[in-house]
């Protein structure tokens, strides 16, 4: 195994004076190749803020990132990068342009390959979260239903192939069959290709599933790391040992 | 206990640009006790948030109402396209907490502008201060800060956000509140307050009755009395919430509550299978129950007749199996039978899960 990911003490501020957040402090990592990484903590704690920096979409208060050895702190390539780094944003009802058909949505992404290869992926991607071209390639997506622009932004990313996967809540509004074979094409996928994810979502169940290793956020720090067992079945930190006592059981004595 | 919703026969189509009808809603009722929380879980599109319009009575083209009425409180509504509403029904007697409305308030509005704004859209003549007592009042009895009134949106947390909008939402007193996916952005500990905070409300009788809808299955049960399964534009089972979770009497809710991820040691180490096949095309929905290209349980008359409603009106099954295996429960290995064959059932007996050896093949029910 190989680092394929790396950031040091990656600390973002937003606002200025008596307004500022500190929205990540000083939070270190890494993603080794082919790993699934899980990111949890409550709602606030930093995730998107992070995730939204390890794609190069924030300007980083300071601190530093590398990809494949590389320095990515700050991005002169960002359409080279995002060849290899792809996204499922956290909220599909604001990530999507309201006037672009699904199709156009999906080509502009496809841009990057060749025409027939192109095609064959937007086939695969979209079997692969359930769907079917000639059932949503022209609709709008305001004509989709939320778990179903989720699979729109899930098979976009797969398209691509990418190297390392963010993806930021991206199976929250999809039904639990669905999801878990979303999740079962992710790890496929990593075994086949030998892509990385790093995963965000506060269902600890999924997290517990996918993940190899698990960190947890608090307030903007990175409180607790390491394999999922220890993290989900042996917390140290008090705050990770709350967030799993409120996990809502599917039985009453379980 | 008293009834608080009838709503019957239900029907409701998307009309598309070049000609077609989608029918997301498809001949459903729903029956609803007072201080009952009726949860609605089911498959990705399949007509839920469309149900959560209907019954809010904020369809709008080009999602049209072909049928359906609504009673509430003994006063019927008819709700298809030729029946006028009573503005005053929306907001104060149904009120809708949209899928994603904790990120669609505007962000340079302050919690206190959406306060007056939402009142006066009801009551042109409520003042600015009687709006703002009056949510001043529900924040104080809920246990919360006052001084959300004046924050931006982006000051609050998720959870806190989420809750500012469900009172905001309930400012008027509504009988039935329907709340889609209010818990799906957040994380475990805010998910929880929410639903605390949506009990309180219930005891308080600011609302009489709740539908919650989620794909989250454990959360349902926590929230629920009763739940309501859809798939595909109807509601194939409905039952106690606890019942249904432990012997579910339909092979979609079988096979749905199979694929929960618990956060066990088991699930470690196994693969767990979701439904084979794709979800239909509600535009072209299969013959017979919608289900039975999927269903591992399927018979000959699955195929072309429509499926038998088993039960009464608060806990029933639309199956074919059901009406032959009065008062079972599914068996859980027999509903997806090609996909759960080699794991184990995940819902029942926890202790014979197997393992999955690592050379399973790593192909995906498509
Ligand atoms: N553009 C911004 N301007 C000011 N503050 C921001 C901005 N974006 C995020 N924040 C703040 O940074 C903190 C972290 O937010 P972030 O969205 O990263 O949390 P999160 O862990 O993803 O939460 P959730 O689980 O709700 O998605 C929050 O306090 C948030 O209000
Ligand atoms: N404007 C539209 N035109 C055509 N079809 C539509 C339109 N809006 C929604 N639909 C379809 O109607 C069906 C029901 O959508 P709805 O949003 O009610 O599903 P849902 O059960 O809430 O799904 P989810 O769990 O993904 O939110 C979906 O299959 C969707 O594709
Ligand atoms: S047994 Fe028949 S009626 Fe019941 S769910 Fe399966 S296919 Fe549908
Ligand atoms: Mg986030
Ligand atoms: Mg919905």
């Amino acid at each position: 195994m190989s680092e394929i990911f790396a950031a040091k003490e990656l600390t973002k501020t937003f606002g200025h004076g008596k307004h500022v957040v500190e929205a990540v402090k000083q939070v270190s990592f890494s993603l080794q190749e082919r790993e699934v990484v899980t990111i949890v903590g409550e709602s606030g704690s930093g995730k998107s803020t992070l995730a939204r920096m390890v794609l190069g979409l924030l300007p980083i208060t300071s601190g530093q990132m590398t990809f494949q050895g590389q320095d990515v702190t700050h991005l002169k390539d960002r359409a080279a990068y995002w060849r290899d780094v792809q996204a499922v944003f956290q909220d599909p009802f604001s990530s999507f342009n309201q006037f672009f058909t699904v199709r156009r949505l999906l080509h502009r992404s496809l841009r990057l390959l060749h025409a027939d290869v192109g095609r064959e992926r937007l086939e695969e991607s979209l079997q692969y979260v359930g769907l079917t071209g000639p059932d949503v390639l022209d609709r709008y997506p305001h004509q989709l239903s939320g778990g179903q622009r989720q699979r729109i932004m899930i098979a976009r990313a797969l398209m691509l192939r990418p190297k390392l996967l963010v993806a930021d809540e991206a199976t929250s509004m999809l039904d639990a069959s669905l999801r878990v074979n979303i999740l079962n094409v992710l790890t496929d996928l990593r075994d086949e290709l030998g892509m990385t994810v790093l995963f965000i979502t506060h269902d600890i169940g999924q997290a517990c599933y996918v993940a190899d290793r698990v960190l947890v956020m608090e307030n903007g720090l990175m409180v607790e790391q390491g394999s999922t067992d220890d993290v989900i079945f042996n917390p140290q930190h008090e705050y990770t040992q709350r967030l799993l006592s409120d996990v809502p059981k599917l039985h009453q004595a379980s | 206990m008293s009834r608080l919703v009838n709503a019957e026969h239900l029907r409701a189509s998307y009309h598309t640009p070049d000609g077609r009808e989608v029918t997301a809603v498809d001949g459903v009722s729903v029956h609803i006790d007072e201080g009952e929380v009726l949860g609605i879980a089911g498959e990705s599109g399949s007509g839920k948030s469309t149900l959560g319009a209907i019954l809010s009575l904020t369809a709008r083209p080009p999602l049209y109402v072909d049928s359906g009425s609504l009673e509430i409180d003994g006063q019927t509504q008819a709700l298809d396209g030729s029946s006028k509403i009573p503005r005053t029904w929306r907001g104060s007697v149904v009120s809708l907490l949209p899928q994603g409305a904790m990120n669609s308030i505007s962000p340079t509005m302050r919690v206190r502008d959406l306060v007056v704004d939402v009142m006066r859209a009801h009551n042109r003549s409520v003042t600015k201060d009687e709006a703002l007592d009056r949510a001043r009042d529900r924040l104080a009895s809920l246990d919360l800060p006052t001084r959300v009134l004046d924050a931006y949106p982006h000051q609050l947390s998720g959870g806190m956000k989420q809750r500012t909008v469900t009172i905001i939402s309930t400012l008027l007193n509504p009988r039935l509140l329907i709340a889609d996916e209010p818990t799906s952005a957040l994380d475990v500990t805010s998910q929880k307050a929410l639903i605390d905070m949506l009990l309180q409300m219930l005891e308080q009788k600011i609302m009489s009755g709740v539908i919650f809808i989620t794909h989250d299955l454990p959360v349902l049960r926590t929230v629920s009395n009763r739940i309501a399964v859809m798939y595909a534009g109807k509601i194939v089972e409905v039952g106690d919430a606890e019942e249904l979770t432990t012997a579910p009497r339909h092979p979609y809710s079988a096979a749905l509550l199979s694929s929960v991820l618990v956060p066990e040691p088991a699930y470690r180490k196994m693969r767990v299978y979701g439904i084979p096949g794709a979800p239909p095309n509600l535009a072209h929905p299969p013959s017979g129950c919608r289900f039975h290209p999927r269903c591992g349980l399927v018979m000959d008359e699955c195929h072309t007749e429509e499926p038998p409603h088993v039960g009464d009106q608060l806990r029933f099954s639309k199956c074919f199996w059901a009406l032959k295996n009065p008062g079972q429960s599914v068996p859980l290995k027999a509903v997806t039978a090609s996909s759960l064959s080699e794991t184990d059932t995940v819902v029942e007996d926890d202790d014979d899960t197997t393992s999955r050896p690592d050379d399973e093949p790593s192909e995906v029910p498509a």
